[in-house]
């Protein structure tokens, strides 16, 4: 018994209202249709809101992240994020109210107000995050009125997340209600002056395998100094100096745009969009941010920077190079800048690149994807388990990049994997990270272990 | 000496939590039924954790449909999006059976799902496919009673008053495929005919085929748990099952097929009393090489057992399995110091009282359980070892009491699907990872402990 889907001919997929969501580049002169809801009953890789909102604040070290509903939004998202952090492990605890049938009859609101009590009086911590969740959005418990009297009876920051996950299934707007909990922290008190330093704020950077203070450690060596990341190994306290930095760079710029915006439109500070996944990309990033401070030390350490790390891992990286050209990758990640990192770093791997997709791509994202892209590949959004095997198998794709339930779906089909998610523990970015990249790569798409899979079903390597 | 277990409840907050929500053990279940696919009737956000979930423990492709409802349908009803979803899912992966698990959302909204499904079914006449649904609210429990409930329901829905015949039931609780794989070996050496549900031990553990199947081969057939009320007797290991949920209680009393009600077969004393039970109802003797595998278990515990009685375990996860844990531990003379469930409706405590009639002291029971309790209770208690799922890893990084891994969810190490218990011969090689474990912790550090005892007494 086997049950092949009933496939209309072409590469549409299986579901008619899906087939403007998948683009063939060169071929469709019409504009993709993305940043919709996801079509119900499609298995949709997406997530929700409380997940967009919960993986952007998370990595707040010292604060609790206190998830307002039953159990289910909480279990599953502890600790899920591969951030690290220099000081309090505070974030890797799970707190939630528990919500009980009783609860959702009467409301929320005590129970919350409990819980409250109970973490602050035992943990102490300089904020607390309050996630609301489907339920709650339903019972309308009124938590903002919960989380100000907390605020004030403990003279700390009590923030309500409006993450409720039925608003959207799309992380996005999770990722936005998020950014006005932080523009909402960080914001001063009436009368506090925040003083304005030369050092600047890294956006949309979540410390994975220690990513963030690699990047740092570049920064430094040519004089520059990070006040904070949003929100990647970030405290609190480092935070709330924010508003004193004279840039912001920005990296995932899905999750963190509306913020770099918003700092700019409050605060008076410029934003630059930085990208350091790759070797190329961390040294225009670098060149960028010298040419920001107009400081000839600062641009002078930098190319010698660049130019020492490149001398350094140009030979290892050339190394694999040689194994992997001319193998086809699939891309299949949460985020466009993502998707556009890895096009590039596939490519300069000597790899073609022969499907691209997103959960929350933007059209104009799009377009630029499929420039980077030659004609032919496959571009989609929103993506699902059955038409990603389609495009693995019809463009007999060696390696693909994205999340973990991409990742099984590969190996069932006897195709390498690298990871490239929020949970992942391997630092990707930077001068090192294109090399391991480049190591994760070669490891997957080379394995011994494919020739035997594809042995044992009678198909040639 | 304490007198009688005592309990130590959590507060209002659940801090790192024991147990996951009610549908996820409904997809499971679901996942054992032959040509079943699953939608899950709420946010898009409940479902894609629900797979994330079942892909880290399972390392398999786990596809469940979301009616992705937003903001507006949850105001003005789900119907629609929910019409459109069973559409689309019937569609794509033409399912035999579709089972639909309501999440918090739409049971606090209301949502009618018999009436819903009786009209999408009369507007779709001749449509081949069975829709079950199951009422599983975050807040009305916790995986545990999630499958218990989902696999009551398949069976509600299919079973019907049949002709007698030879097949046993053989209802399980939510045990890894490997474990599913052994107690059919076991029924198959007593020659026994049976229905087993559900049996995800191949849906949810494939071997590799060079492709991936919408729905793969393999489940419990419906037409067998059609039949389930003609059987001679019900096996089902269920020690903790409430009655309201207990599926073989319904056959019992719907049906009149007794009831036989069993410790999952891991440990000595539980695997003797499925053999025994199998052997009575077969008339058959126990077969030469399970007699074996009964001897190279006694041989290991005893080769084990000073090991083991080092060992102060703190034991916790799903209700059925925790006891039988203990239940190993205590018979190895490795004496548990806390018990612990994210449960509360299970039977645990009246369960677990003669098990701790014989050790040196009573261990906590802590139902409830967050582990936040549970890290606290065990580093109290002294305890030395956890055994338990992946969520008790900050009693090794934190307290560095190393843990063997069993139980679900396992993401933090590979083949959660192949963790092997059930039987003498599972039980032989939980035993010996239980041991290991506390052998290489010894190993590890009793030169340097015994320096450093040395070096303080100077």
């Amino acid at each position: 018994m086997e049950y092949d889907c009933s496939l209309a001919s072409g590469r549409t997929g299986c579901i008619s209202e899906r087939q403007n969501s998948i683009i063939t580049t060169g071929k469709n002169k019409s504009r993709i249709h993305c940043a919709d809801d996801s079509l119900a009953g499609a298995v949709s890789q997406r997530a929700c809101v409380f997940c967009g909102a919960r993986v952007v604040l998370n990595p707040i070290t010292d604060a609790i992240h206190l998830v307002h509903g039953p159990i289910g939004c909480a279990t599953y998202t502890w600790d899920i994020r591969g951030s690290l952090s220099s000081g309090s492990e505070m974030y890797r605890h799970s707190f939630s109210t528990d919500l009980k049938e009783k609860d959702v009859v009467f409301g929320g609101e005590p129970k919350l107000a409990a819980c409250i009590d109970e973490v602050v009086t035992k943990y102490r911590p300089p904020a607390v995050f309050v996630y609301s969740t489907c339920v709650v959005g339903m019972i309308g418990d009124d938590i903002i009125t919960v989380c100000k009297n907390a605020s004030e009876c403990y003279g700390i920051d009590v923030i309500p997340v409006e993450s409720s996950g039925f608003i959207s299934g799309n992380k996005i707007v999770g990722y936005r209600a998020a950014a006005e909990a932080l523009m909402k922290l960080i914001r001063p008190k009436p009368g506090e002056i925040i003083e304005k330093t030369r050092k600047l704020n890294f956006l949309g950077e979540y410390n994975l395998g220690g990513e963030k203070w690699l990047i740092e450690r570049y920064l430094n060596e040519i004089g520059i100094e990070v006040n904070v990341a949003f929100t990647g190994d970030s405290t609190v306290a480092a935070l709330k100096l924010s508003p004193g930095s004279c840039l912001n760079i920005v990296q995932c710029t899905g999750s963190m745009h509306w913020v770099a915006t918003n700092l700019e439109k409050e605060y008076g500070i410029p934003y630059l969009d930085v990208n350091f996944f790759g070797a190329e990309n961390t040294a225009e990033s670098l060149r960028r941010i010298a040419a920001f401070y107009d400081d000839p030390e600062i641009i002078r350490k930098a190319e010698i920077l660049i130019e020492h790390e490149l001398a350094r891992i140009t030979p290892e990286i050339d190394k694999y190079r040689k194994k992997l050209a001319g193998k086809r990758a699939a891309i299949y990640v949460g985020g466009a800048f993502k998707a556009v990192a890895l096009i590039r770093q596939m490519k300069d791997l000597g790899m073609e690149v022969v499907v691209t997709g997103t959960q929350t791509g933007k059209q104009e994202e799009y377009e630029t994807i499929s420039g980077l892209l030659s004609e032919g590949t496959i571009v989609v959004d929103d993506a699902n388990p059955a038409e990603i095997e389609r495009f693995l198998l019809d463009m007999k794709v060696d390696v693909m990049a994205g999340g973990v339930k991409e990742r099984v779906l590969a190996y069932k089909l006897g195709i390498g994997f690298v990871d490239h998610n929020h949970d992942r523990k391997e630092c990707l970015a930077g001068f090192d990270g294109a090399i391991t990249f480049a190591r994760e790569v070669y490891i997957t798409t080379c394995s011994p272990v494919w020739k035997r899979l594809k042995l044992s079903i009678g198909e040639e390597t | 000496m304490q007198k009688g277990i005592s309990t130590l409840r959590v507060k209002e907050v659940n801090e790192n939590q024991c147990h996951m929500c009610m549908p996820l053990g409904g997809v499971v279940a679901f996942k054992g039924i032959e040509g079943a696919m699953v939608l899950v009737h709420g946010s898009q956000g409940c479902s894609t954790y629900m797979r994330l979930a079942n892909v880290e423990h399972f390392h398999e492709p786990v596809d469940i449909a979301s009616s992705s409802l937003n903001e507006k349908q949850t105001i003005y009803g789900g119907e629609k999006n929910l019409r459109k979803a069973l559409d689309n899912v019937l569609r794509v992966y033409q399912p035999s059976m579709l089972g639909i698990l309501t999440t918090c959302l739409a049971e606090t909204m209301g949502e009618d799902m018999e009436r819903i499904i009786r009209g999408y079914l009369q507007d779709h006449q001749g449509l081949e496919v069975d829709i079950i649904p199951v009422a599983t609210p975050s807040y009305g429990g916790t995986h545990s009673e999630g499958f218990w409930a989902t696999t009551r329901s398949v069976i509600v829905h299919y079973a019907r008053r049949c002709v007698q015949h030879d097949r046993i039931n053989v209802i399980i609780p939510h045990i890894s495929p490997a474990d599913i794989r052994e107690i059919k070996r076991i029924l198959e050496l007593f020659g026994m005919q049976y229905t087993l549900i559900p049996d995800y031990s191949i849906t949810l553990d494939r071997p590799y085929g060079g492709h991936y199947q919408k729905i793969p081969i393999g489940g419990t057939s419906t037409a067998d748990i059609a039949a389930m009320p003609g059987a001679p007797v019900t096996i089902q290991f269920g020690m903790t099952c409430l009655d309201a949920l207990s599926p073989g209680r319904y056959l019992e009393q719907e049906f009149g097929v007794r009831l036989i009600n069993l410790p999952i077969p891991i440990g000595l004393d539980n695997v003797d009393q499925f053999i025994a039970t199998l052997s009575s109802i077969s008339g058959r003797p126990v077969p030469d090489c399970l007699v074996c595998e009964r001897g190279w278990l006694l041989d290991g515990m005893a080769d084990a057992h000073k090991y083991n009685a080092e060992g102060r375990p703190v034991i916790y996860g799903e209700p059925e399995l925790v006891y039988a844990l203990t239940s190993v531990c205590v018979e190895n003379g490795a004496q548990p110091v806390v018990i612990a469930s994210g449960s509360s409706c299970s039977k645990l405590r009246e369960l677990l009282a003669p098990l701790m009639a014989d050790l040196d002291a009573e261990p906590l029971l802590i139902e409830e359980a967050d582990f936040a309790a549970i890290e606290l209770a065990a580093v109290a208690a002294g305890a030395t070892i956890g055994v338990g799922h992946s969520g008790g890893k900050f009693l090794t990084e934190r307290h560095d009491i190393p843990v063997t891994r069993v139980g679900y969810p396992i993401h933090d190490r590979i083949g959660g699907q192949r963790i092997f218990s059930a039987g003498y011969a599972g039980t032989m090689a939980l035993l010996d990872r239980f041991t290991n474990t506390l052998l290489e912790k010894k190993y590890g550090t009793y030169r340097e402990k015994k320096r450093s005892e040395m070096n303080q007494n100077r």
